[in-house]
């Protein structure tokens, strides 16, 4: 244990210890800007420098450990001056374009102008012309506005291990883009949206899609339907100033009727189905020899992105099944259009997602558009919704509960786990465990797979199996498990797993790129948490035991696996180039 | 025709030999740079698939340091069309003459930087074939000795001057 004082405090904390994270110890607050707390310091801002107590020396306390005796003075005149410079150095090489910007009033470096009282520019201005690249149309990424943080890099290079971004050119020349000038379209992101969640400014953002779902909203020839990911309903109550983790499932299904929607769906409820068809593609591939283990869940698209990109020899691996939300879309177009009588041409489905990925998935292959048109026609994030709320005028926390459309809503436990890591995985093996033994897994709730371990492998007894699985989430974990099994494959050894969980953001869906900010381990805890209460307080645990999924395959699907369940519900996958050329960029079909 | 698609010899005996050393990666950046005249992006393919280093990190290298050029840097741009009708009406010969005459291969700069060659596919003027153009400039209806004297043209302007 180290001893120090802070501002006079005494503080004892652990043996490495920053100086930043001792003085959060004892509630002194230091200003920081390029320090996120789920990322090592980049040490590129020197806002949170603080002084050694009887010594002129300055250090940044960010990325300095706290050593035995120190005496830390986070507060003088000159410190200040030293903050107030610091700003006002980076103000002289960003636009003063707040009002018309995507960050503004949720700006970290807006935030720190107001706070320092910062009234004049007493250095000019040097702008550099920067283009904007919006070429991906799922971010958007504006350089001219990037103070070099270095955030995003770190997230898409050593969290996501993804290096579509990187630093260009250095000193005041520098600036973020993909290597060798390449637009992002061209470029290997995958469209996490990690970076986006990570900027403290404009300079990443999530491409905006309200506009379309306003024009449909607006539009009488329109069937305007919409779907809910899981892990939306506990985070959208952070912008309106609730508690992370809080359900808000019956507050949502209210405001999207108010908004406009004929149909309210719930995509927990293609979640269910997912399961159901992933969980028989399982045992099939287990008990039948139909195709390779261990089979690798295929529901988040960022993820299928980067295994095409990046392992396509895992391409057999892959389940065929689609994410949830497209299974949904494809159902409300076929199965819902045919029962309710409504041309599918006529229906616009809307689906709101964590998730900025599904912005590419909805068009990235033919499959996406079984109906015969596009099955998601916009997919918005949270933080998209939000905005929206707020341009209705809805007061969102004094919204009454109200119930969704039943038909393609009900959804078990299993479903609404979706959102976490680990989550699929649980929820499929409670389906495995169903249709190898005829029993429901005994002990519910899979310690092993939960949490937020980046890695995590368990050993489940099912019945006659033992089935070794692994779930991994931030896609820098992934190397490890796609190593084990190359080099298993390599030897002509037993594969080292039956079955493999990924999703790209770290948490899961629950701290996808597209959520309210302000993400940490503490948030994605309590969003977490709110997805296993609801879990536990759901009817039915098990996603085949939804009576609405139940009577889905008695109306309209058949079998589990169906020839019917392939056509509709499965997907295909190829290798995609890393780097290509615009020419060789690939959108099917602009979304409307 | 590309050149720069694999590794020449030269080269690859160096990556291998300082690939499995660390930050050596600038090191091989040089070699790249003193070879060509300048660091094709092709080649940065090359090597980030055989140093298993991503293209990013190359890029982020290569943009740091001002030392290392992207483009080809020399004075005048020779781009020789290679199209169907330029190399039906004899564009090879003149390619392999201009070649021996500024002994580089397409694709490099001359040892005193004042010319560079590539080869490009149809101007859109097959009407003049065989052409070839200098910074831009159209030469047309070419043979092996027009073309050598363009260049003589060239290097006596940059005497004169
Ligand atoms: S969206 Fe993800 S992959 Fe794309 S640039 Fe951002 S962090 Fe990298
Ligand atoms: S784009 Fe944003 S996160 Fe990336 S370096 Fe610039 S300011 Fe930081
Ligand atoms: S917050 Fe410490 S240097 Fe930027």
């Amino acid at each position: 244990m180290i001893h120090a004082r802070i501002n006079g405090i005494r503080v004892e904390v652990e043996e490495g210890t920053t100086v930043l994270d001792a003085a959060k110890k004892v509630n002194v607050k230091i200003p920081t800007l390029c320090k996120h707390p789920d990322l090592p310091p980049t040490a590129a801002c020197g806002i949170c420098m603080v002084q050694l107590k009887g010594t002129d020396k300055m250090i940044r306390s960010c990325c300095t450990e706290i050593t035995e005796g120190m005496d830390i003075i986070t507060l003088t005149p000159e410190i200040v001056e030293v903050r107030k410079t610091v700003l006002e150095l980076i103000l002289s090489n960003h636009p003063n374009a707040c009002l018309t910007c995507a960050r503004n009033q949720n700006c970290e470096l807006q935030s720190l102008a107001a706070e320092f009282g910062i009234k004049e520019e007493l250095f000019g201005k040097i702008l550099k012309n920067l283009e904007i690249d919006d070429s991906i149309k799922t971010i958007v990424l504006e350089p001219q506005k990037c103070i070099k943080c270095g955030r995003c890099i770190q997230a898409c290079q050593e969290m996501q291990n993804v290096w579509a971004l990187s630093f260009a050119g250095r000193g005041l020349d520098t600036r973020i883009a993909p290597a060798a000038d390449f637009t992002l379209v061209e470029s290997p992101c995958v469209s996490c949206g990690q970076c986006a969640a990570y900027c403290p400014v404009g300079a990443i953002y999530v491409y905006d899609d309200t506009a379309k779902v306003w024009g449909a909203l607006n539009d009488p020839s329109k069937h305007c339907v919409v779907q809910i990911a899981p892990a939306v309903r506990v985070a959208i109550g952070e912008s309106f100033g609730m508690e992370s983790g809080e359900l808000k499932t019956g507050k949502l299904y209210t405001l999207l009727r108010r908004m406009g929607f004929q149909a309210v769906f719930d995509t927990n409820f293609g979640a269910d189905v997912t399961i159901v068809e992933e969980a028989t593609e399982f045992v099939k591939r287990l008990t039948k020899g139909g195709g390779v283990l261990p089979l690798i869940s295929s529901c988040c698209p960022a993820w299928v992105d980067f295994m095409e990109k990046f392992h396509p020899d895992m391409i057999p691996n892959f389940s065929t099944c689609k994410s949830p939300h497209e299974i949904l879309a494809a159902l409300a177009k076929t199965y819902y259009a045919l029962q309710l009588n409504i041309p599918p041409s006529s229906i616009f489905m809307v689906s709101i997602m964590p998730c900025i990925a599904k912005k590419f998935e909805i068009h990235r292959s033919r499959e996406m558009f079984v109906s015969g048109y596009q099955d998601v026609n916009v997919s918005i994030t949270t933080r998209e919704l939000v905005r929206m709320i707020k341009q209705t005028g809805i007061d969102f926390s004094s919204l009454p509960d109200s119930e969704p459309d039943h038909m393609l809503a009900d959804y078990s436990g299993g479903g609404t786990i979706f959102g976490v890591t680990g989550g699929v995985m649980e929820a499929a093996l409670r389906s495995i465990s169903s249709f190898l033994t005829g029993k429901p897994l005994g002990n519910i709730g899979l310690n092993d797979v939960r949490g937020l371990k980046g890695v995590k492998e368990a050993r489940i007894k099912v019945g006659d199996y033992t089935l070794n699985v692994a779930v991994a989430h931030g896609l820098g974990n992934v190397e490890y498990v796609i190593n084990k099994i190359r080099n298993a494959r390599e030897k002509g050894e037993e594969p080292p797993y039956h079955f493999i969980e990924v999703m790209a953001c770290p948490g899961g869906c629950i701290g996808g790129g597209g959520q309210p900010r302000n993400i940490n381990d503490e948030v994605r805890r309590l969003r977490i948490n709110g997805l296993y209460t609801d879990d536990s307080h759901c009817k039915y645990r098990d996603c085949h035991d939804n009576p609405q999924v139940k009577r889905l395959y008695a109306e309209f699907l058949g079998e589990y696996g169906s020839k019917k369940s392939y056509d509709i519900l499965h997907t295909y996958y190829r290798h995609r180039k890393e780097y290509k050329s615009y020419r060789e960029t690939e959108f099917l079909g602009e979304s409307e | 025709m590309n050149s720069y698609e694999t590794l020449p010899d030269q080269l690859s005996t160096y990556v291998n030999k300082w690939k499995p050393k660390k930050g050596s990666l600038v090191m091989i950046l040089h070699a790249v740079q003193d070879y060509y005249g300048f660091v094709p992006k092709e080649i940065c393919f090359v090597l980030a698939k055989e140093l298993k280093v991503p293209l990013a990190r190359i890029y982020e290298v290569l943009t740091f340091y001002h030392y290392f050029r992207l483009e080809l840097p020399a004075k005048y741009r020779i781009a020789v069309c290679m199209g169907t009708a330029c190399y039906l009406k004899g564009a090879p010969d003149n390619l392999d003459a201009i070649k021996e005459n500024l002994n580089i291969p397409e694709g490099r700069a001359t040892e005193d930087g004042l010319f560079t060659l590539e080869i490009v596919r149809c101007y859109g003027c097959c009407g003049l074939a065989p052409v070839m153009s200098i910074n831009g400039k159209i030469y047309g209806k070419l043979d092996k000795k027009k073309s050598l004297g363009i260049l003589d043209e060239y290097r006596q302007k940059e005497t004169d001057s």
